[in-house]
């Protein structure tokens, strides 16, 4: 390998010996091509013409005056598929292609990477087999039906439990035997060097826009950038351009689940303790033997035990906070912006929402919040009915 | 030559700690190659688990490569994993797998290396790991999720608990990564006889062969080969090819998982197997 791929003590590449040539080629691949003019011309094509940016920042009149200050959303739920993974699918996907690689592998929790990728492979013309845990097929056949109508195989893994962290151990596994013509499309930033760079690099358009966006339209930068978080991708993608911006506090918003205080919940930052899962060295759900634990969220993209290292070195260095919001609390701001804006949120997204919410009244007039609305929640709509069905009655 | 210091180096340590037998004192004797069954501690539970690795034993084997249930071993098949999960089920941990390696050394007195995932030792410290691990009689770790790439981070700890080291090399590494294995293992070098993971095969790639030979050209460390290997052809094959030892997994896993209502059969499939293999070679 070129690089560690270290934030501090952690990330790094801890995997098989096997897997050490394909994570190489792969790194090689993405430093030559990721400042080359083409690729870079042509992923800004496909970026805007295909899956629709720039997406804008919208000034939320019901937000900002709920919580008494001015709050933007930015609007990756506008984008192409309804989510922000489209930007690194579609980043992916073409260094996919100028690896010369015909095959693309993913894996997949609610279902929403596979989609992602389905897409790609369905534009790009490459067989897609999306890698999902039998527990996640049952609970989100819609998406299984997707993904299968744009052609991808899906592959039902059993593993320990039948959720995402199977799904990446056998999309993993897949890859060592056939890394000749796959490339596995890795859907966070999580995972083994390169791949928490990489997603970086191709989700930070969200934070380079709305930080444009923000200075543009209030005529200065947020005071607050708030982003839910997972394994991390979308909440890395709108925090990297502000990183260096010291007066922007940076809040990422884990699923507390049923609460901190309960064992379900996905508050890896907040409850996990250093270890290593899928690669890399970062805050982990675990038992009191080391083994990982099942993470619980209503929310299918942020039920992970695992966190990108890049987000537990920014709370170790103490640039990003991370807190948390329960489930009915996403499901009140799931409701409240789709009845004061007429947007529905993704369930992941409603959990910066549900903060921001919290929150109310601790705000200075002037302060300027950035949300990121990181899909949107059409996905949920069926979910949402079931948990409060008083609400269609 | 490095790797001839640092072997001589390996085997005043390994024989001056303990008067624990040693993978040199079985790999010199011996004049043919050395069978090495795998089983995952705890599997099913830890009194079966005892009586399947006294079997293999009795049965005939040279070594033991033993393996701590991980939730998510990345580096193994199906067999394996459903082992992991049994194991766990059956209330297997780091503490227990050690009381299990110690009561297998009270048995006999048979070099056990240990197969295992990093988290399970960030988890339990470091240091604390090793010395445990070498208390309870264990030669060589070998952590599948930790590359030559991160040998410091490991080895220094290993050595000073007085442990061998063991790293793989694959068909696909490079050869200046299999010089830096070769250099970095002490106990014996873990050849992965094709890519993918643990899992019995068919056939067996044609690698493995290459890969021995490449491996013997530039260390006098022991060549050991595993991953689907399932057959006695297999290992006949292996050990012309010039292994030292032949590891022998999924094959064996899944002896157990058949009988799992019958623990007569499964020891006497088990044996049988082994007395089979170990024929062959």
């Amino acid at each position: 390998m070129i690089e560690k791929g270290r934030f501090g003590e952690f990330g790094g590449f801890y995997v098989p010996e096997v897997l050490i040539p394909v994570l190489e080629e792969l790194e090689a691949a993405f430093y030559a091509y990721r400042d080359d003019t083409a690729f870079v011309a042509e992923l800004a094509t496909l970026a805007q013409d295909y899956g629709g940016r720039p997406t804008p920042l919208y000034l939320s009149p019901a937000l900002s005056e709920k919580v008494g200050c001015r709050v933007l959303l930015k609007r990756e739920d506008l984008m192409h598929g309804g989510a922000h993974k489209l930007n690194n699918g579609l980043g992916q996907g073409l260094l996919a292609k100028y690896m010369e690689k015909t095959k693309l592998i993913a894996e997949t929790g609610a279902g929403q990477h596979g989609l992602a990728t389905a897409t790609i492979g369905a534009m790009m013309g490459m067989e897609v087999k999306v890698f999902m845990g039998t527990t996640d097929i049952e609970r989100q056949m819609p998406n299984v039906q997707k993904m299968k109508l744009l052609g991808a195989e899906v592959v039902p893994v059993e593993g320990a439990c039948g959720t995402l962290k199977d799904a990446i151990n056998d999309a993993l596994r897949y890859w060592t035997s056939h890394v000749e013509d796959t490339f596995y499309l890795f859907g966070t930033a999580a995972g083994p060097h390169p791949y928490p760079q990489i997603v970086k690099h191709f989700q930070r358009v969200i934070g380079q826009e709305a930080r444009q966006q923000c200075l543009d339209q209030c005529g200065r930068l947020p005071t607050l950038v708030v982003a839910s978080i997972g394994g991390g991708s979308n909440a890395i993608g709108v925090f990297a351009d502000f990183i260096d911006d010291e007066s922007v506090r940076l809040v990422g918003v884990e699923a507390a689940g049923h609460g901190l205080e309960t064992e379900k919940h996905a508050a890896t930052l907040q409850r996990g303790k250093v270890g290593v899962l899928h690669g890399a060295r970062s805050y982990v759900l675990q038992d009191a033997h080391g083994q990982i634990i099942e993470s619980h969220s209503i929310s299918a993209g942020l039920d992970y035990p695992g966190v990108g290292p890049e987000h537990s070195f920014l709370k170790e260095l103490g640039r990003a906070e991370y807190v948390g919001a329960t489930d009915e609390e996403v499901l009140d701001a799931f409701l409240f912006l789709t009845r004061a804006e007429g947007i529905f949120p993704a369930f992941e997204s409603a959990h910066a929402l549900a903060w921001v919410l919290s929150q109310a009244g601790t705000f200075q007039s002037d302060d300027v919040l950035v949300i990121n609305l990181s899909g949107r929640g059409d996905k949920d709509v069926d979910s949402f009915i079931r948990y409060r069905p008083e609400t269609v009655r | 030559m490095f790797a001839e210091a640092k072997f001589s180096q390996r085997r005043r340590r390994g024989d001056g700690k303990n008067c624990m037998s040693t993978y040199r004192d079985v790999f010199d004797k011996n004049e043919k190659t050395a069978l090495i069954p795998f089983f995952v501690l705890g599997d099913p539970d830890f009194d079966t688990s005892f009586e399947v690795i006294k079997t293999a034993i009795d049965a005939g084997a040279d070594i033991l490569e033993l393996g701590l249930p991980f939730s998510d071993p990345i580096a193994d098949g199906p067999t394996i994993q459903k082992a992991d999960i049994r194991a766990l089920e059956g209330g297997m941990n780091c503490g227990r797998g050690f009381d299990l390696i110690h009561k297998v050394k009270t048995y006999r007195d048979i070099p056990i290396g240990l197969l295992m995932y990093y988290n399970l030792i960030c988890h339990y410290g470091v240091e604390r790991f090793f010395q445990d691990a070498a208390k309870a009689g264990v030669n060589s770790v070998l952590v599948a999720d930790l590359s030559v790439d991160d040998a410091p981070e490991i080895v220094p700890a290993m050595e000073a608990a007085g442990l061998d080291t063991v790293f793989m090399v694959t068909p696909v590494t490079t050869p200046a990564r299999r010089l830096r294995v070769a250099e970095q293992s002490t106990g014996f070098v873990y050849a992965v006889s094709l890519l993918g993971v643990t899992g019995s095969r068919e056939t067996l790639s044609e690698a493995v062969e290459g890969l021995v030979a490449q491996m013997k050209a530039i260390t006098e460390v022991p060549i050991c080969v595993g991953f689907g290997i399932s057959t006695p052809r297999h290992a006949a094959s292996v050990a012309a090819a010039g292994a030292d030892g032949v590891i022998v997994g999924s094959k064996l896993v899944g002896l157990i998982e058949a009988n799992l209502g019958d623990k007569a059969r499964m020891l006497s499939d088990i044996s049988a197997f082994i007395g089979e293999m170990k024929e062959t070679l």
